[in-house]
């Protein structure tokens, strides 16, 4: 159900119709957001009437969750869901990956529910049935058999879970997912098994063969410099500090969080703007730095290969003009093209600071920050 | 001496008429690699920018006795590129493009599995033996021949510690970067092996990022084998939980692959390790007893 007008009025009638549906006096309003940790948070109410459920979606929509799993500023509700309440005999976790190490498909079962399953894994990894499957045979009935099994269910109930655990399998690889979740697994007292919450994450690098799941993505529930940086081909990650980064490469990206850390500082954001950064992709790159309100100085920080630091110079200046920069600015080239990327960046005019190495630039930037 | 690369490579690239393939085709070929020719489904016959083009890599290799591959073909594509190089027996595959998605990565290691080829990447910078051969995208003006090996999971990372190692007159015997993605085709097992045996490198300088366990599976294999002094950098140590940093491996999930369990791993293993990226090779110099 989404936000609007007469929310309690729209949610009594659905509760009204599940009642008609199957009618067992329960229902339950879930916050939709693209979070964990709801339950605990308030975003889920277990209501024993009808007013009561109108109440709860009223109460739910519009109100910030924060999980641990949202970060500190949470995540508002825009949509609720309401089911009926299922009659739970048992609960259980289950889950479907790509194991690193084996290169197989991993699916993961576990009679503990609706737990922290890395609490889990923690504390009973015997309570955890992997089982890993072979891409080239697909998934197979004793997969079907083992996983029911780690899970106690009887032989009429296997036969449904073989079927629903095949079904996930023949999901998870047709449509790209990187991860199915389902936690709590439910087990109803009438022997009927019922995900009732699920987590799906789909591979971005093979969203190019699945237009409909590309079609789905809720820019509501992302955060606005993330998706102007994923239209610009940038990686963007925001962080709680005040020093803006623009790096090239990930890895290095990292490695100049971690040595402004080092030096005293906190990185404002992680954004690596890939090997082929144009004088527009930089100016973007700063555009998304400079609409985090938390900034104070920004670090470039850029290994030219393939990157001529000369064009990287040319970019850094043209943005720093054209967006009339307040903060200070450190710069850290090297690689190819260095010398002329320097005397690009020392005849613009421009207060840019500039560094001679990683260790030089993080000092530089975090004292630019004031500290 | 160096491992995988060297005077002995004659290379070819799958891609050879796109923009990019045709780029570093010409960068490895100046820089000294042997760049036999290549591949362009269609333009078979014709020559692009002084190579030799051909319809498949089979027919490369008979004709130039290719032992070598770098592949540039889109990532949709790419998946079936690895897999016709092994096919045709390359012996080493090196694949550059990003974004292969991980499902097509899964196959592929299972054509993998028992062939006769080692696939480096994706999604990485090559591989450089200094001043022999260059199979990749990585400046080689940064290089300079000697004895350190270097393996990494990072491209600019990765010639951020050989630019430092550089700056302190350390020469590199052979540097690999093992690509970001989940699934890849060589691990640093697989290299710090061949370092083990390569009678070239005295050192190795490892850098790991956060996500999977291979940093640690890595420090296993050093306690238990590796003779010779490694240094190390993890990045990623100021990264939060469940986010992902840029490259497909590199994240935190259900509370492992952080950089600190990564680090710890490699004391133990009597690595030393370089707290911050600025001073992996002044780290590397002293586990050199320099």
């Amino acid at each position: 159900m989404e936000e609007g007008a007469d929310v309690r009025e729209r949610a009594e009638a659905a509760a009204r119709e599940l009642q008609n549906e199957c009618g067992n006096g329960v229902w339950v309003v879930k916050a939709q957001i693209h979070a964990g940790g709801r339950g605990k948070a308030g975003g889920v109410k277990v209501c024993k009437d009808i007013p009561a459920a109108g109440a709860a979606a009223q109460e739910i929509i519009g109100r910030t969750l924060v999980t641990p799993q949202t970060g500190a500023g949470g995540k508002k509700v825009h949509k609720t869901w309401i089911e009926e309440g299922s009659d739970i005999a048992k609960e259980f976790y289950f889950s479907i990956l790509i194991d690193r190490a084996t290169a197989r498909v991993m699916m993961m079962a576990s009679t503990e529910g609706g737990m922290e399953i890395e609490e889990v894994a923690a504390k009973h990894p015997e309570k955890i049935a992997k089982i890993a499957v072979d891409p080239v045979t697909g998934f197979m009935p004793f997969h079907g058999r083992r996983l029911a099994s780690a899970l106690g269910l009887s032989a009429e109930e296997t036969k449904d879970a073989a079927g629903f655990f095949k079904a996930l399998y023949t999901c998870f690889m047709a449509e790209d997912c990187s991860l199915i979740e389902i936690n709590p697994l439910v087990l109803t007292k009438q022997g009927k098994l019922l995900a009732l919450d699920a987590k799906v994450n789909f591979d971005d690098n093979a969203m190019f063969r699945h237009p409909e799941t590309a079609a789905l993505r809720d820019l509501q529930e992302e955060n606005p410099q993330d998706v102007a940086a994923s239209k610009h081909d940038l990686a963007y990650i925001a962080l709680d500090g005040t020093i803006g980064c623009l790096v090239n490469g990930a890895g290095l990206a990292m490695a100049t969080m971690d040595i402004i850390k080092l030096h005293g500082g906190a990185p404002a954001n992680f954004l690596d703007v890939g090997g082929s950064a144009s004088k527009e992709k930089v100016t973007e790159a700063f555009k998304i730095i400079l609409s985090d309100p938390k900034v104070r100085a920004i670090m470039v920080n850029i290994f030219g290969g393939i990157m001529k630091c000369d064009i990287i110079a040319e970019g850094v200046v043209a943005a720093a003009r054209g967006l009339e920069l307040k903060v200070p600015l450190v710069v850290r080239l090297e690689g190819t093209h260095v010398e002329k990327g320097k005397e690009i960046l020392a005849k613009s005019g421009l207060k840019i600071i500039p560094a001679d190495s990683l260790a030089d630039a993080a000092q530089k930037a975090v004292k630019a920050a004031g500290g | 001496m160096s491992i995988w690369a060297g005077s002995g490579t004659k290379l070819m690239v799958q891609g050879i008429t796109g923009a990019q393939g045709a780029f570093h085709a010409k960068g490895c070929r100046d820089y000294g690699t042997s760049v036999v020719g290549g591949t362009s489904p269609g333009k078979g016959g014709t020559t692009h920018e002084g190579f030799r083009v051909f319809d498949t890599v089979e027919e490369t290799v008979k004709k130039t006795g290719a032992n070598a591959t770098m592949i540039f073909v889109p990532p949709a594509f790419a998946a079936d590129a690895v897999c016709e190089a092994i096919d045709a027996g390359v012996e080493l595959v090196v694949c550059i493009t990003e974004g292969i998605p991980v499902k097509d990565m899964l196959h592929v290691k299972k054509y993998l599995a028992g062939s006769r080829s080692r696939l480096i990447g994706p999604n990485c910078p090559g591989i450089i033996t200094p001043g022999k051969c260059k199979i990749g995208i990585m400046p080689g003006q940064i290089h300079k021949g000697g004895h350190i090996g270097v393996v990494s999971r990072s491209g600019t990372l990765t010639y951020e510690a050989v630019h430092q190692l550089t700056q302190l007159g350390i020469g590199q015997s052979t540097c690999i970067g093992l690509g970001g993605d989940p699934l890849n085709g060589t691990n640093f097992i697989d290299t710090l092996e061949a370092f083990n045996r390569d009678m070239d490198t005295h050192g190795v300088v490892l850098i790991g990022e956060i996500g999977g366990t291979a940093e640690e599976e890595a420090a296993d294999y050093i306690r238990r084998e590796f003779k010779k002094p490694v240094a190390a950098f993890i990045g990623g140590a100021t990264a939060p939980k469940g986010k992902r940093m840029g490259h497909a491996g590199a994240i935190i999930s259900g509370g492992k692959g952080t950089a600190e369990e990564k680090f710890q791993a490699l004391i133990s293993a009597g690595v030393r390790i370089a707290r911050s990226p600025g001073d992996m090779g002044r780290v590397m110099k002293e586990a050199m007893g320099a």
